[in-house]
């Protein structure tokens, strides 16, 4: 540390990494996916090929690629100032439709967001949903995944 | 750097006795532990808090933190500051960036709290087991 000190060398951990996992849009294992999400519900259907012949578990996709999913990993930004974290209910119109599964501040957008299991049809960019923080709702809306995308 | 008027606590609060007024706020080492504080919720004026009871979260970019009351009391007052600037939490927690200030229940009840030396000594042990 004290021979980076002279080029403005600070130290960055767990912490920095998962702001910028999340200002990214990506998806993190215990977060937007477990072993009851599936690709198409966290917006991973890019990974899996289907033409490409049976696999574990590939029976179930198809099936509810057909019947279509029940919940959508989307991102939000806060409109109140309070902080949307991980594990908060998502709720729209005043009903609990979901959870966070992974929110906090950006810093580097200057703003709270965060992102969160809605169902299908509330999926819509600039939908407004409320999180409920410490049992108080606090407004939020819906805006396109990723965050950040550095210019090219 | 811990004013030695004051009381602390080993979760990292301290309070200043005045009279029957108790300013309270969290320690440089909190803050310090937090990280950059990005959002401060505190109770209403006109509250009553137990000693040892929540009176309101301190949000820092990584988690969110309890503040507990360090005495019993009504609130009569909330730092106005705050709401815009928590950040000055970090660069002034003994100072303007105080939390709320409350009419002590029994203003010799935070004399039972360590003195600035023994806070010192505390966050000193603390810093061994790191």
């Amino acid at each position: 540390m004290n021979a980076g000190e002279s080029a403005n060398m600070i130290p960055c951990g767990l912490g920095a990494r998962n702001t910028l996992r999340l200002e990214a849009g990506m998806c993190l294992y215990g977060h937007e996916i477990d072993d009851t999400t599936t690709p198409w519900e966290a917006g991973l259907g890019w990974i899996c090929k289907m033409e490409k012949g049976a696999f574990l578990g590939s029976d179930v996709l198809a099936r509810q690629k057909q019947a279509g999913v029940r919940r959508k990993i989307v991102g939000f930004e806060m409109l109140d100032k309070r902080i949307g974290r991980d594990g908060y209910p998502v709720l729209i119109g005043g009903y609990e439709a979901g959870r966070v599964t992974s929110g906090g501040p950006a810093p580097f957008l200057k703003k709270n967001i965060g992102m969160a299991y809605v169902p299908p049809e509330s999926t819509a960019m600039g939908t407004e949903i409320e999180i409920s923080i410490r049992g108080q709702a606090a407004a939020a809306r819906l805006i396109p995944l990723p965050f950040y995308k550095r210019p090219q | 750097m811990y004013p030695a008027g004051y009381r602390y606590t080993k979760e990292h609060e301290w309070v200043n006795v005045e009279g029957t007024a108790g300013t309270i706020g969290i320690t440089d080492y909190a803050q310090a532990e937090l990280g950059d504080v990005v959002f401060v919720e505190l109770p209403k004026v006109g509250a009553q808090l137990k000693t040892g009871q929540s009176l309101g979260t301190v949000e820092s970019v990584k988690a969110v933190s309890e503040i507990f009351s360090p005495v019993s009391g009504e609130v009569t007052e909330t730092n106005p500051l705050l709401s815009d600037s928590p950040e000055t939490i970090n660069s002034d927690p003994h100072g303007t960036a105080w939390l709320i200030k409350v009419r002590l229940t029994d203003p010799k009840e935070a004399s039972s709290l360590m003195d600035s030396a023994a806070y010192q000594a505390y966050i000193a042990e603390k810093a061994k087991e790191h």
